[in-house]
């Protein structure tokens, strides 16, 4: 008899992690492109981050309430954002990493809207209702986002000197942390044989056509993996994630349930 | 024309922006914004002067490409239109269903 309840219990626990998987990416990337509110280069752009901000705030949002309710802790989502310490967040390490310069942030960008939007194209026909729908709505944000990029990362690449020298920096400090996109375990593979959720090892070799292509029409070279970044999926981060929480979890934990 | 509007401190062309409500209207002056190129300020336009659904349609053109009139033509240009108040179609009644006129 116990069987079958052990067999609901693993569910809801795989369910629970991949809702917070794909909502702690967009969390953490959101609260990283907010950090650019009155710094970007000029007026049209500072505007143009922060709507991608709050695209995934949005997203953010679906996920982890949807991660609360499949839970059924009594957490909701401000719980799972603001209480949660830097060891129960499973966010990849590339959505965390500082903004840099300009051409940073973009590369950043680029690889990741370009997973997102090869992702969310494929969870639309997820067999779990809710997550279709955050799919559904997600996927024209992530389609804007990952044209923003790719504009910007031609223009930086084919750019002056400067940009160019800036672009392929950015590139090549940022490539180390994307293989982790592709990393699939046990929750991801036995979600996605239901139909569930994507597995993300699936999406690599689109997303490297279609980055380097992209980083082909900047006129960047794409760099030699000499080592990849990984454990964020798990709870263990890079040592910029501590800073970013303390920011992000200052006022709730300050002010615990504060409104306006 | 002024001068060209290339030379913006921060070396960005300025760009003119019309948005389209909603079909069936014209596109309206919206405002202008800096970009490298159209495509960019269409990008651009999208993000300051669309994001609470203002829009279906965006133009945009380079401020320098513009022709204006000149503050000193004010008399000649519009001045003897004044007069003349049989061109408003103010003698005919509207249908109640006419509503963009």
């Amino acid at each position: 008899m116990t069987e079958p309840v052990d067999a609901a219990n693993l569910m809801t626990t795989a369910l629970f992690t991949y809702a917070l998987r794909l909502g702690d990416d967009a969390l953490i990337l959101s609260q990283r492109l907010s950090e650019w509110a009155s710094r970007a280069p000029e007026i049209e752009e500072d505007i143009a981050l922060t709507n991608i901000a709050l695209d995934l705030l949005g997203q953010a949002r679906a996920l982890l309430d949807y991660a609360a309710v499949v839970e059924a802790a009594d957490r909701d989502e401000d719980d799972l954002a603001y209480v949660r310490t830097e060891r129960e967040f499973c966010n990849v390490h590339l959505v965390e990493q500082e903004n840099g310069d300009f051409a940073h942030t973009i590369a950043r960008q680029l690889f990741f809207s370009t997973y997102q939007l090869f992702l969310y194209e494929e969870l639309i026909s997820s067999t779990d209702e809710l997550l279709a729908g955050v799919a559904a709505k997600a996927v024209k944000e992530a389609a804007y986002h990952h044209d923003h990029a790719l504009q910007w990362t031609v223009r930086l690449g084919d750019g002056t000197d400067d940009s160019r020298r800036r672009m392929q920096a950015a590139v090549d400090r940022l490539w180390p942390f994307t293989s982790e996109l592709f990393d699939a375990d046990e929750i991801e593979k036995s979600l996605a044989v239901q139909g569930i959720a994507v597995d993300p090892s699936t999406l690599r070799p689109r997303w490297e056509r279609a980055v380097s292509d992209a980083l082909a029409t900047a006129t960047l070279a794409l760099p030699p993996t000499v080592w990849t970044s990984h454990g964020g999926r798990r709870g263990v981060h890079t040592e910029c994630f501590g800073y970013l929480l303390a920011e992000m979890q200052y006022l709730h934990r300050t002010h615990p349930g504060a409104s306006w | 024309m002024s001068a060209p509007t290339d030379a913006q401190p921060h070396g960005l062309p300025l760009w003119e922006v019309f948005i389209r409500g909603r079909r069936g209207l014209s596109h309206v002056h919206a405002g202008s914004l800096h970009a490298s190129d159209a495509t960019m300020a269409l990008r651009n336009a999208r993000d300051v002067y669309t994001r609470r659904s203002e829009g279906v349609s965006i133009w945009v053109v380079r401020s320098d490409a513009i022709c204006a009139s000149s503050p000193d033509e004010i008399d000649p240009f519009f001045a003897p239109a004044a007069d003349k108040v049989y061109r408003h179609p103010t003698f005919y009644e509207l249908p109640e269903e006419v509503r963009q006129m």
